[in-house]
């Protein structure tokens, strides 16, 4: 940093001489951290890019402004306390920048947003910047109330234990009308599902309206439960253009009995806080459909890893969140996946730079998150999704479930059969990565429905190269 | 119908063997297990008669199939399942629970509707 009587003087200073560079600095307790991936234009110290960084992330500006003097400054700007290169990728570092608690306002997320990607993405001496993943300290995760359900409460009161939850969302995701599509969420919980759900792009359209599509699907949910005696549930989609028809929407869903809402991503995140209280409110289980995030989350070299979007969803307050399948036809490395899994499920999350995880989070008795795998995904994959992802998780079989040779009904069934199985098998000590293939093919034999997927989707695998990996090989040591 | 409440009820009735192994893993996750049973399985019938305390610190299943297959002969046309209770923060719920009796004719549920303002419609769940 610049001497004290030349740190004031009129004009430009490197934001290193500013004050925002603090190599070796000791975050505090209560500091939030945030670690970037940036890549500098031609020419530029990645310690200087880094420290304007933190600067336009904080306090600073563009030039010396002598007002700064009539504040605890340095109390408010961020410091910039490393450099690394990202190893194997020319020009890109890791910077890891402290933000003092005094910086953000409590229980807001477009607070935290409007700080932290307010204004750095677009920032001229770096030619990408993406935000790879944040520590809060508790004490500011305790201004946020988390999932109004979570997945404890979510299982006692739908009454189930011991497995995935099983979904399906209703194909074709436009067109239908209610009556028809009704027909669809029917067919699909009567065969075995526990969900069906709107698309994200299902709102209120010319051929569905949207009271009509909440009163034939919720037809369809009680005679299902009716007929099995168990609960089940429809996301109802209550996206709108405004909050006040999103409100009306909710209310609506609520008077038929429905145990779900569902928001898109889309909504934002102010709109995101205000139903998650209203669901709340209203015993409802809040289902998040991460619309629009492979925009900004996909690339690896610039945007918002889903990891950071992971969690402040889980501060906002959603019960169920799309996380990925690592296996179906989305973008997904498994072991990236796997981190997603555990910042929605884990009471403390370790470290983990395999998993991309860069730091602890203490998630300070939030409650937790049910990750959601949905595209792509079928019967046969059964063994390795519980394998990879446990089972406090919803698997959801869209295609799976109502492209099934026999009907929805035999789809659905399918399915739940195909898991049953499996998590008996898996609970009797049985290696079901390996030997999953056959457990399947013993069940088959008495569930002709589950025989008929198996020979439907036998083939089907999407095996593309994913472009958003872990930079750290599997064998480094996670404290 | 079949009523599909619990983790394995879309599987054929468990044997004896299988239940047996079901109790062993729970059993070697620490959890403490419970038999409950009820004639009255409305899916928001959360609280079934308890048959005795949940079971602390066993190691056995034998003593669990015991105390179920006496709950199904004092109760033969009652619904009978084996709950796996998890004390572990951040759970200290259920981790399993599952069907291992049904009564010789299944319950049935009628589902009623009042029809109300517009088309909205109140519905509730009956015994048939």
């Amino acid at each position: 940093m610049a001497k004290k009587a030349d740190r004031y003087q009129a004009g430009v200073l490197k934001y290193k001489e500013m004050g925002y560079w603090v190599p070796g600095y000791e975050p505090k307790a209560t500091d939030l951290i945030a670690v970037f991936r940036i890549t500098p234009q031609e020419g530029v110290d990645p310690e200087e890019a880094a420290a304007a960084v933190a600067g336009e992330s904080s306090t600073a500006t563009w030039t010396v402004v002598w007002t700064d003097r009539l504040t605890a400054c340095e109390n408010y700007r961020a410091k910039a306390y490393e450099v690394q290169p990202v190893p194997g990728i020319e020009g890109q570092y890791f910077a890891w920048i402290a933000y003092e608690l005094d910086l953000f306002e409590e229980g807001s997320i477009a607070n935290l947003t409007a700080s932290i990607i307010g204004n750095v993405f677009s920032f001229k001496p770096l030619k990408a910047a993406r935000l790879e993943d944040m520590r809060f300290p508790p004490a500011y995760v305790k201004t946020f109330r988390g999932p109004p359900t979570g997945i404890v409460v979510e299982r006692e009161r739908l009454d189930k234990y011991g497995r995935p939850l099983l979904g399906a969302t209703i194909k074709p995701k436009l067109g239908l009308s209610g009556k028809n599509y009704g027909r669809v969420v029917y067919e699909a919980l009567l065969g075995g599902l526990d969900f069906t759900k709107d698309d994200e792009n299902i709102n209120s359209q010319p051929f569905m309206h949207w009271r009509d599509r909440f009163l034939f699907c919720m037809e369809a949910v009680q005679k299902a439960q009716a007929a099995s005696g168990e609960v089940k549930g429809h996301y109802l989609n209550i996206t709108a253009g405004t909050m006040e028809e999103l409100y009306k929407r909710a209310e609506f869903a609520r008077d038929l009995g429905s145990v779900i809402i569902m928001v898109d991503l889309v909504i934002g995140w102010t709109a995101i806080q205000s139903i998650s209280n209203w669901a709340r409110d209203n015993d409802m289980i809040l289902h998040m459909h991460r619309a629009g995030h492979g925009t900004y989350t996909r690339q690896k070299s610039h945007g918002v890893s889903f990891r950071v979007i992971a969690k402040w969803l889980r501060l906002a307050g959603v019960d169920h969140l799309h996380a990925g399948t690592a296996v179906g036809k989305l973008e997904g490395d498994p072991m990236t996946v796997q981190g997603y899994y555990n910042i929605c499920r884990d009471d403390f999350t370790k470290q983990d730079l395999a998993r991309g995880i860069f730091f602890d989070q203490d998630w300070a008795g939030l409650r937790k998150v049910m990750p959601v795998a949905s595209g792509g995904i079928h019967a046969g994959q059964m063994h390795q999704l519980i394998d990879l992802f446990g089972e406090d998780v919803v698997l959801q079989f869209g295609g799976g479930t109502i492209g099934h040779p026999m009907g929805i009904r035999a789809g659905a069934t399918a399915n739940r059969v195909a898991l049953e199985a499996m998590m008996l098998a898996r609970n009797e000590g049985r290696d079901i990565r390996n030997e999953g293939p056959e457990i399947l093919a013993t069940a088959a034999k008495w569930c002709k429905p589950l025989e008929a997927a198996l020979k439907t989707w036998k083939d089907v695998t999407f095996n593309y190269a994913s472009t958003d990996t872990s930079d750290f090989v599997p064998q480094v040591s996670v404290a | 119908m079949r009523i599909t409440q619990g983790t394995f009820s879309f599987l054929p009735d468990l044997t004896d063997e299988q239940i047996a192994k079901q109790i062993a893993y729970a059993l070697a996750q620490n959890w403490a297990v419970s038999v409950e049973f009820t004639d009255d399985p409305h899916p928001r019938n959360t609280y079934w008669e308890m048959w005795g305390m949940p079971m602390f610190d066993l190691a056995d299943p034998a003593g669990v199939m015991e105390e179920i297959r006496a709950c199904h002969k004092a109760h033969p046309d009652c619904y009978v399942k084996l709950n796996a209770f998890d004390s572990t923060r951040g759970f200290e719920t259920m981790r399993l629970s599952f069907m291992v009796h049904r009564p010789p004719v299944e319950a049935r549920f009628r589902l009623r509707r009042e029809e109300t303002a517009g088309r909205l419609i109140r519905y509730t769940l009956e015994r048939a």
